[in-house]
Parts: C-alpha cells; structure tokens; sequence
C-alpha cells in the first residue's frame, strides 16, 4: 500500500467534509433574510401554532442557537468558527425544531435502513451490469446481444421512481405479492428471529429494485470494454498459449474490462445514496431520505442540514473504502498516476 | 482497427509531415465542413437511432413551440371529470379529478420543461467543458490540482440531497433557475472525462507543433482541442438532459418543487394523491405524463447512442477519407 496515496485520499474525505459543513453554514446565511430572521419566522409561528405566549429577542437568539448551533449575536467568523466546533468536537448538528430532539438522534436512528436498501441496490444493480455487460460482449451480435441492448437503452430512459411506481402496482397492488410500504410487517415483533428479518427482506425488495436501476446503464458500458478488450492482441495470445477459458475470461477480460468502469463506480455511490430521497418518500421507507423530504415539509432547516452532512459522510465513507480497495486491485493507481 | 495502430500512424505522420506546406484557407474550410458536417451528418442518416432520437426530439420542441399555441390551455372544468382516454377527440387522453384535459396538460407542460433542460444543460455542459480543458491544459499546476480538488468534492457530495437543500431554502420558480440549480451538481464527471480527453489529445503530434509555432493557450485550446471534444460535449448534453428531466421530475412528483407551473411530475403528484394507484378509473392520469416523460428521455437516450457511434466512425474514417475520400459505415 502506497502512502503517498492513502493519504492523498483521506485529505480528499476530509476536505468534503469539511466543504459540507461550510457550505451547510453558508446557506444557513443565504436563507433569505438572516438565518436568525428565517428561523425566528419558524420558531414564532411554531409557538403561536401550541399558543405560548410573546418570546422576547434574547430568549429568541438562544432559541436560534440552541436549534442551529449558530449564535446570530456574534461575529461572523466566531459563528463559523463555533458551529464548527459543535459538530466535529461534540458531535452535535443542532435540534429539530418540529421534534424538538438532537437532530443526529433522529438521523443516526435512521441511517441502518437507507445504508440497508442502498447498499444492497449497488451490489444488486453493478453485479448485473456487470454480468449482463459481459454476456453480452461475449455473444456480440447474437440475438441476445441485441435483445438485452435494446431492453437496457429501454430501461435507461424509464427514471428509476417510475419502474419504483410501476412495481407498486403491479407486485403490490394488482398482485399482493410485497407490501406497499413501511419497512417491516406492523405486526411482527423485532428482534432476532426469522420471522422478522423475512419480514425486513419483503419489505426492502422492490426499493432495492427500483434503486438498482440507476446501475444498469453500466451494463452498455461494461459490453463497450469487454468488446475492445477481447479484440486486443494479448488475449490471443493468451488462448494460443492454452490458458483455459474461465481463466481468460476472469483474469484477462474481466479485469481489464471492469477497471476503466472505476469512477462510473465512484459517481454511481453518490447516486445510489441521493435516490434515497424519492425511493424513500414513494415506498415510504423510513430512512434518512424520508426524515429528509419531511424536514423540508415543516421548514426544519437544522434536520435538513444535518441530513445533508449525514448524507455527504455516509458518500464520503463509501468512496473513501472504495478508493482503498481499488488501490490492491489496480496496482498502477496506487503507484501515483493522475490521468484518469 | 486498434488504437495501438492508430498512434503509429499517427507518428509516422508527424516525421513525414516534417517540410508539409500549409493548406490554402478554402481547403482547409472544406475538410473542415467535410469532416464535422457532412460526415456526421451522412453516418447520422445511416444511424437510425440518431436518426429516432432526433426525430422524437424535434416532435417535443414541435409541440413545445407550437403545441402550446395550438392546444387551449386547460382550466378546471371544461370537460366533463374522470373522463376515460380515446373517448372524445376534445379530449383524446382523457380528463383529471377536476376536469382538465390531460392532452392539453401534457402540452402546457412542455416549454417550462424545455427551458429547463436548455438551462441545465448548457451550465453542466458548459461547465464541464470549461473545467476540463483548462485543467488539462495545465496539468500539474496549482489551477489543475483547485480545480480537480473542487471536481472531487462536488462528484462526493450526493447531488439530490444537496440540491433539495438549495431548493428548499431558494424556491426557485422560474424553470431557468430550477434547471440551473439542477445543473450544477451535474458537471463533475464530465469535466473528469473532457480533462482526460485533453491530457490524451495534447501528446497528439499537432498540439505539440502548434505549441512549437508559439500560438497562445487559448487559441490551441479553440482551434485544436475543442473540435475533437465536440462530440464528447455532444453526447453529454444529451445524456444530462436526460438526468435534469429525471431529477426535475422526480422532485415536482414528490413535491419538492413549488406547484407553480403545469409539470410531468406535477400531474403525477395529483394522480398519485388521488390514489390513481388503486383506482383503475383513474391508471390513465398517471400514466400518460411517465409515457411522455420515457419517450423524451429515450429520444435522448437514443440520440446519444447514435452520436456515440457517429463518432466512432469519424474516428475510424479520418484516416480512410483522407486517403480515398470516402466515409464508410461500418455496423
């Protein structure tokens, strides 16, 4: 493992980190008007909507500071400097105001299940690509070839909430096959029992299907390499030399044909994780994406924020392991270069 | 034919071309037009799906354009409510919950989502391309290292959730504006490929000899670099339209986006919420805007495709129309 590398990439990690949180700040100061004249509309109406009262300007900044982790009496850079310091040293991203909970209670609650369909929609959706990209290239020109091109280039003009909408209807509604939503049975006890994983499986199904469309379109992609790769000299060669099939096939196309796919990967990560959002809101499958879409619902800016930030780690995470990984399997990426 | 014999020609063509008399102006102009224009044009004619895609596009900007002078706009009530499609010619795709055609509804939504696209594309695209080429053309220096550093960062940041965020806290209206704000997560990876384009094409023999003759970044970059990177820029408008209309879409269906202007997604929010799901009295309403919204994206989609394969075939035929003048299509 190359150093020079490793840390090249953790300073990439930290330094999208460290933009969210500025940019969650900045915005926090581009709402229109000041963030404090913004969330004191919020905070008023609130409290004339469960009918306490006047809030006099002191109570109302403390209120604005306890929510946001922003003291609108102070300095601009002590502000930032503070709001800061709250969420990397405290580990805190403010309070809800329509819960009125720490906002990363209410996320962290809620991260297992976004993490739980994306991560499966990924390995599901790249998988597929994957095998059907390389079927595909192996029986070039087959009917088969065309049949799945065709289905595939189909496919990837349907949006992934629409095939979403689709399978309710047809598996959900028309044919009672999987729930309509939610994500576990209302009448199974959890805990660690078949009943109730099965239950958690069923209710994940169609979410993870509808999100593993958007890794699809890698398939055409991943025929467009293996195509050009079994041309090339070397595998020629290979064969002539006896090799076996399999091995060719994994070794020699497989791996070359997979790696310029790499930052496809790494772009597909962050897709995956923001489709969340509508996947989440039409299964309604409580996850971070459906806190999300009713944060900005009841105009809670500090859970939208904290979303956001959450949303950017769980990316950063995942790109950060997939970079690491990537650096055994391509030994030419570890060793430094930047043209790709 | 593979790349590997393709930079040997290359060579051979540089060490050859050592004493190489510059072509008259008129020349030049016509293997330029010959090259860009009607050869594309001629494997585009060939290519059915560019050749579909481009049609299908052309019905939408038809119908953006002139449909909606056409097609009255709908108001509530001038129709009969929860009418079945293929009824009445009035009203051939059937009615809502309050009575407005849906026909005409598909129709009205059609320019605001075309601004869209246009503004989203032309920020993404252009963005990218900008990025690009001057990170590839200053490969190693502090502007490349900036600049792929903040291509880095946005490519991480999951692009939905930040984008909700900016629309919740702007409630952009205006289409211009939605599609601008939808845009500017969307240029990163492409702005990777353009770079990588530029570091590949600038060890080519002529944007070394240009550089030679002492022309200035910028006139290299405009004369030498951005025509090969035409289709790259072509394809990828294409295919980030696509992605503006799926995002845009996606967020007035669930109701992200204020319902200020008749929208695909709009209708399907109103067909979702007047459970068009379980009643099938109801299917049609929330099945025509996702029939209207596959064929624009397969249209792009199909349009992509094609251009992808045009261009390969340019490639393929650069060295083949210089020597015998002719432009061969091979499926």
């Amino acid at each position: 493992m190359n150093w020079n590398y490793f840390s090249k990439r953790f300073g990439q990690a930290l330094l999208t980190l460290a933009t969210t949180i500025t940019l969650s700040f900045v915005l926090y100061h581009a709402m229109p008007g000041s963030p404090a004249e913004s969330l004191k509309n919020v905070i008023l109406s609130q409290q004339a909507a469960s009918g306490s009262g006047t809030v006099d300007l002191e109570r109302l900044n403390r209120m604005v500071s306890m929510y946001t982790n922003i003291q609108p009496d102070e300095p601009l850079h002590v502000q930032y400097y503070q709001y800061i310091h709250q969420i990397v040293i405290e580990g805190s991203l403010g309070t809800s105001i329509y819960e009125n909970k720490p906002v990363t209670a209410l996320i962290f609650e809620r991260v297992p299940w976004s993490m739980f369909i994306s991560v499966y929609a990924l390995t599901i959706g790249y998988s597929l690509s994957i095998l059907i990209g390389s079927v595909m290239a192996y029986t070039e020109k087959s009917r088969f070839d065309s049949v799945s091109s065709s289905l595939i280039i189909g496919l990837n003009s349907v949006p992934y909430y629409i095939v979403g909408l689709l399978l309710i209807y047809v598996l959900a509604i028309q044919n009672e096959l999987f729930p309509y939503g939610g994500r576990v049975g209302s009448n199974v006890a959890a805990g660690f029992n078949v009943t109730f994983m099965q239950s958690i499986v069923w209710h994940a199904t169609l979410p993870v299907i509808s999100m593993s469309m958007l890794g699809l379109g890698g398939a055409l992609t991943m025929r467009g390499n293996a195509v050009r790769v079994l041309g090339e000299d070397y595998l020629r060669v290979a064969s002539l030399r006896g090799l076996r099939r399999s091995r060719i096939a994994t070794q020699y196309v497989g791996r070359n044909a997979i790696l310029p796919m790499y930052t496809q990967f790494m772009i597909g990560i962050a897709g995956v994780f923001s489709s969340a959002v509508i996947v989440e809101q039409i299964f309604t499958y409580p996850g971070v994406g459906l806190l999300m879409y009713n944060a900005i619902q009841t105009q809670d800016y500090p859970l939208l924020m904290g979303s956001l930030i959450i949303f950017t780690s769980v990316t950063v995470v995942g790109i950060f392991i997939a970079d690491v990984t990537y650096g055994f399997v391509d030994p030419r990426i570890s060793a430094g270069g930047t043209d790709e | 034919m593979s790349s590997r014999d393709d930079a040997v020609d290359l060579e051979e063509l540089f060490e050859s071309s050592d004493e190489y008399d510059p072509v008259p102006r008129g020349e030049r102009l016509r293997r330029w037009f010959d090259l860009s224009v009607l050869a594309p044009a001629r494997v585009a004619i060939n290519d059915w799906r560019a050749l579909i895609g481009t049609i299908i596009l052309g019905c939408y900007l038809v119908v953006g354009t002139v449909g909606v002078i056409v097609v009255e706009r709908p108001y509530s009530d001038v129709a009969p409510r929860n009418a079945p499609p293929f009824q009445n010619l009035d009203y051939i795709l059937g009615t809502d919950t309050v009575g407005q055609p849906i026909g005409a509804l598909l129709v009205h939504a059609t320019p605001a989502m075309l601004k869209m696209i246009f503004a989203g594309a032309m920020v993404s695209v252009g963005l990218a391309a900008l990025v690009g080429l001057l990170s590839g053309f200053m490969r190693d220096t502090v502007v490349d290292t900036v600049l792929m550093s903040i291509t880095d960062v946005i490519i991480t940041i999951p692009g939905l959730p930040l984008v909700i965020v900016l629309l919740a806290i702007f409630a952009p209206e205006n289409p211009y504006m939605v599609g601008v704000l939808l845009g500017l997560d969307n240029w990163p990876g492409l702005a990777r490929t353009v770079r990588s384009q530029v570091l590949s094409i600038r060890e080519e023999a002529y944007v070394e000899a240009s550089k030679i003759m002492g022309l200035s970044t910028l006139t290299i970059l405009r004369r030498d670099l951005l025509g090969q990177l035409m289709p790259y820029i072509t394809i990828n408008s294409a295919l980030s339209s696509r992605r503006i209309i799926f995002e845009s879409v996606g967020l007035y269906f669930i109701g992200v986006l204020p319902f200020t202007t008749f929208n695909w997604g709009v209708m399907m929010n109103m067909a979702y919420q007047n459970h068009a799901l379980t009643r099938p009295d109801r299917l049609h309403y929330l099945l025509f805007p996702m029939v209207t919204i596959f064929l624009m994206s397969f249209g792009l989609v199909l349009f992509s495709q094609g251009m992808d394969s045009v261009f390969n075939v340019r490639l393929q035929a650069r060295h083949a129309s210089t020597t015998d003048g002719e432009v061969t299509a091979d499926e």
